[in-house]
C-alpha cells in the first residue's frame, strides 16, 4: 500500500525553526502566506516587507526575497519596491503595534493611493516583542503592562478598527477580517490571503487582510485558552467579515 | 510508513494539536526533546483519519500527514 502526502511544509517556508513563543499564531499565518505564494507560483518574483515587532525576523522564514522596514514604514517601503519593480509581488506583514500605532499614516496613505500590494495585518491587541504594552487595538478593560487597571476609554480611547477605516477609502479593492481560532476559520483565512495575493497578481490594487490572533505569552494564557478568550472577547469587538470586495473575488472563488 | 510524522526538534509543546484532534488520539510524549519540551505524540495511529487538523493547527508546521492510497 502506498502513502499519499496530505499535508507538509509549503516549499516557500524555509526550514528555519520559528523564534515565536509556543502556540503563537504567527507560525500558522506565515504558513498561510507561504501556501498562497506557492499556489499562485510567484515565489520567484515575490518580495516581502517585514515590520518591527515579533515578526521582525520574518525574512528568515521564507524562501523568497524579503526586506525589513523601519517601525511602521513597511507600506512606504513596499510602495517603493512595487513602483520600481512593478512585475514583482509585494506584500507587507505587520502587527498591530506597527500598523495601527506608529505606522497609521503609512498604511492609510498606501491604501488611499491604491498601491497594488497586499497587506497582512496581525491584530492581537497587544505589543508582543516589547513585553505586552497596551496597543491601539487593546480592548476596553484589558490589563496590559501599561494599563495595569485595564484600558480606560477616558484616557486611552477605544480600540481602533483598521479594517473598517480602510474600507471607507475609495482605492482599496479588498478589505477583510479573518481569524484562525479554529480550523474552519483557519481555512477561511487561507482563502482570504490567497484572494488578496490573487488580486495583486491580476494588478487589481490594494488588498488588506486583518488576522485576529492570540498572544499567549503576554495575555498570560495557555494557547488553547487564549483562542477561547479571543473568541469570547476579541471577536465581539473585531467582528469577522469582508468590508470591501470591489471585484467580487469571494463569490467567484 | 506512518500517517502522522512529527519533527520533534520543532515542537514547542504548545498542545494545540492535542486540544484540536477530533478523535483525541494525540497526547504529550513521556520523553523530553533537546529543547526541553514534551512533544506531541500519537497514541493510536490506527484510528487516525489523516484529517490534518493537527498539522494545520501547528504553529511550528512540525507535523506531516500521509494517507493510505487504495
Amino acid at each position: 500500500m502506498t502513502m499519499k502526502k496530505v499535508f507538509s511544509r509549503p516549499a516557500s517556508l524555509s526550514k528555519t525553526p520559528f523564534h515565536y513563543c509556543p502556540g503563537c499564531d504567527h507560525g500558522v499565518i506565515h504558513r498561510l502566506v507561504a501556501e498562497a505564494i506557492d499556489e499562485l507560483e510567484v515565489a520567484d518574483r515575490t518580495i516581502g516587507v517585514a515590520p518591527v515587532g515579533c515578526s521582525v525576523f520574518a525574512y528568515d522564514y521564507f524562501n523568497f526575497d524579503f526586506n525589513q522596514a523601519p517601525h511602521g514604514r513597511a507600506p512606504a517601503v513596499a510602495t517603493g519596491i512595487k513602483r520600481t519593480r512593478p512585475e514583482s509581488i509585494v506584500f507587507t506583514y505587520q502587527g498591530d503595534g506597527d500598523l495601527a500605532a506608529i505606522g497609521t499614516a503609512e498604511i492609510i496613505h498606501a491604501a488611499n493611493r491604491g498601491e497594488n500590494m497586499t497587506v497582512v495585518f496581525v491584530n492581537n491587541a497587544i505589543y508582543g516583542m516589547t513585553g505586552g504594552q497596551m496597543a491601539p487595538t487593546s480592548l476596553i478593560g484589558m490589563k496590559t503592562q501599561t494599563s495595569p487597571y485595564g484600558r480606560d476609554a477616558a484616557t486611552a480611547g477605544h480600540p481602533i478598527h483598521m479594517s473598517e477605516m480602510i474600507a471607507t477609502l475609495e482605492s482599496p479593492v479588498y478589505v477583510t477580517r479573518v481569524t484562525i481560532n479554529n480550523v474552519a476559520n483557519l481555512m477561511k483565512a487561507k482563502k482570504a490571503i490567497l484572494n488578496a495575493f490573487k488580486l495583486q497578481k491580476e494588478g487589481k490594487g490594494f488588498a488588506f487582510v486583518e488576522v485576529v490572533a492570540i498572544c499567549p505569552t503576554n495575555w498570560g494564557k495557555k494557547p488553547a485558552d487564549a483562542h477561547k478568550w479571543l473568541t469570547e472577547n476579541m471577536l465581539p469587538v473585531f467582528p469577522l467579515g469582508t468590508f470591501k470586495d470591489t471585484h467580487g473575488v469571494e463569490k467567484a472563488a | 510508513m506512518s500517517k502522522w510524522v512529527i519533527n520533534e526538534s520543532l515542537c514547542k509543546g504548545c498542545g494545540l494539536c492535542i486540544a484540536r484532534c477530533p478523535l483525541k488520539i494525540l497526547a504529550y510524549a513521556d520523553h523530553l526533546t533537546p529543547k526541553g519540551v514534551y512533544p506531541a505524540a500519537i497514541t493510536d495511529e490506527s484510528k487516525c483519519t489523516s484529517c490534518a487538523i493537527c498539522a494545520r493547527s501547528c504553529p511550528e508546521v512540525a507535523i506531516e500527514i500521509y494517507k493510505e492510497e487504495k
